[in-house]
């Protein structure tokens, strides 16, 4: 695919065989059927369409009540929060906020990955809110495949938000008996605390029997940018591909974030790691 | 002693003893293996996968021909493996399949893992006559892929310039060598991937402490 000035409105980009422009991808989001409704929230997100009047649709879309799945879900809305976490525009942070309280759970766990990738500290009360009850509360809900609250994610914006006054609600969560969450909660309290024993016991899952575990903690480790996970995250069972990744994430952490880019004995020995797995 | 090895690959009846039948059999070291062993990336099962790709690029240069044979009609995902042992050997007899992949394949996987081989290459195996063109043509498409979409197929792609501009040195091919260090230089000022820029800056640095 190739990329266009995504400025211009008639800015077009080919998929496949057919050109979708910007336009009409705004129309499809206004006035198309549900389908290409849905369609035109991920392509906007996908392709970071950020103007605003793309963020204006989008926003309306997250109180739209026409698409909805038979268990009363609302997949339109769930594709319009996705993509505004995208967008970086903090106009959808308290529209997003109100969605933290949708009956449709994969629509909060859209929203707060969204308030998340937004980066806005006014949603952590909200977010906070959402773990009340604590672990006790935290369970399956009865014919769904899902926690009550989306737990995981919950405590993972927290974690990135900075939420320090959230560490009491957080903590309990470090023995859920959901390994998920577990280490949600556990990275976390790393990036609030900047303890290693949480960076450790992260390290620790990389060994675990599970590959879907493994994957999502190789995911943790690159987000909190933990250096001395660096070894074991070369030898993981796991794609290469995750592993670079991960690595990525722990480089990018520890580089120099100045106009002088410098590259500490640190970096070198993770690029090195890197280049062994590529 | 390898017929026993052989055998627990056609038995394995797990996942797990399939990857381990495959490292007992690559451990082995016998270029009695190599057709066993280019079957295996045939099977579906990274980890015995990957287990076969260690074993045939220590295996080496032997592994080539029988690789290069049963390349043709292979599922994808066994081509893709294969890719990877090439990359590792870095025998020139496979260069075309390595700057094909490395500029086209539409896995990022196996164009990083063609890039980064590319940089690899064992030159002094060719006839002296081939080496210039085969250069021009590998410098050429790491350039190219020193563009890709993918960060980590740039990464890879800086990774392979940096090695081919090391065998460039010692064959004093000096305008070639500064058409990569200006390219690493733009790579630095423009690339919107922290982590390439510092890869770059790396390949620069290791350049210029070897004299290029």
């Amino acid at each position: 695919m190739q990329d266009s000035d995504l400025g211009s409105p008639a800015a077009e980009i080919a998929v496949g065989d057919s050109v979708f422009t910007i336009e009409r991808a705004i129309a499809d989001l206004l006035h198309g059927d549900n389908s290409s409704q849905y369609y035109a929230a991920w392509w906007l997100g996908k392709f970071r369409v950020n103007d605003p009047s793309v963020v204006d649709s989008l926003i309306e879309a997250l109180r739209d009540e026409s698409d909805r799945t038979e268990a009363g879900g609302y997949p339109l809305r769930r594709n319009a929060a996705r993509a505004l976490g995208k967008l970086g525009d903090s106009r959808a942070v308290e529209p997003l906020i109100e969605c933290l309280e949708c009956p449709d759970y994969y629509v909060r766990e859209a929203a707060t990955q969204a308030l998340e990738m937004l980066g806005n500290s006014s949603c952590i009360p909200a977010l906070i809110k959402l773990l009340a009850g604590g672990v006790e509360e935290a369970v399956m809900v009865t014919g769904k495949p899902h926690l009550v609250q989306p737990y995981d994610a919950v405590i993972e914006a927290l974690g990135t938000l900075g939420a320090t006054e959230a560490i009491a609600q957080i903590q309990p969560f470090l023995d859920h008996p959901m390994k998920r969450v577990e280490y949600s909660a556990t990275r976390a309290m790393y990036q609030l605390t900047n303890d290693a024993i949480y960076g450790d016991r992260l390290v620790a899952g990389l060994q675990g029997q599970d590959l879907q575990l493994r994957r999502s903690v190789l995911m943790d480790l690159g987000a909190i940018g933990y250096l001395p996970a660096v070894p074991v995250i070369a030898k993981t069972f796991a794609e290469n591909s995750l592993k670079l990744i991960a690595l990525k994430g722990i480089l990018e952490h520890h580089l120099s974030k100045t106009d002088d880019l410098f590259l500490s004995s640190d970096c070198m020995e993770v690029m090195q790691v890197m280049d062994g797995l590529l | 002693m390898i017929e026993k090895f052989i055998q627990a690959i056609e038995e394995a009846d797990s996942a797990p003893k399939l990857v381990k039948a495959v490292r007992d059999l690559a451990d082995a070291q016998t270029t009695e293996a190599i057709p066993v062993l280019i079957k295996v990336l045939g099977f579906n099962n990274p980890g015995a996968a990957v287990a076969a790709v260690d074993g045939l690029i220590s295996l080496g240069n032997i592994a080539i021909p029988a690789l290069l044979e049963q390349l043709d009609g292979y599922n994808y995902g066994a081509r893709a493996w294969a890719i990877r042992v090439l990359a590792g050997i870095g025998d020139p007899r496979g260069l075309n399949l390595l700057l094909d992949a490395a500029a086209n394949d539409f896995a990022l996987s196996v164009r990083r893992a063609a890039a980064k081989g590319l940089g690899n290459i064992q030159w002094a195996l060719l006839a002296t006559e081939e080496i210039n063109h085969a250069q021009s043509q590998t410098l050429a498409t790491l350039m190219k892929t020193s563009q890709d979409v993918e960060w980590v197929v740039r990464y890879a792609a800086i990774v392979g310039l940096q090695g081919l501009a090391t065998e460039l040195f010692n064959r004093q091919e000096q305008d070639a060598i500064d058409q990569i260090l200006k390219r690493l230089t733009e790579i630095i000022e423009q690339d919107d991937t922290l982590a390439v820029k510092a890869r770059a800056l790396l390949a620069q640095q290791k350049l210029s402490v070897s004299g290029c």
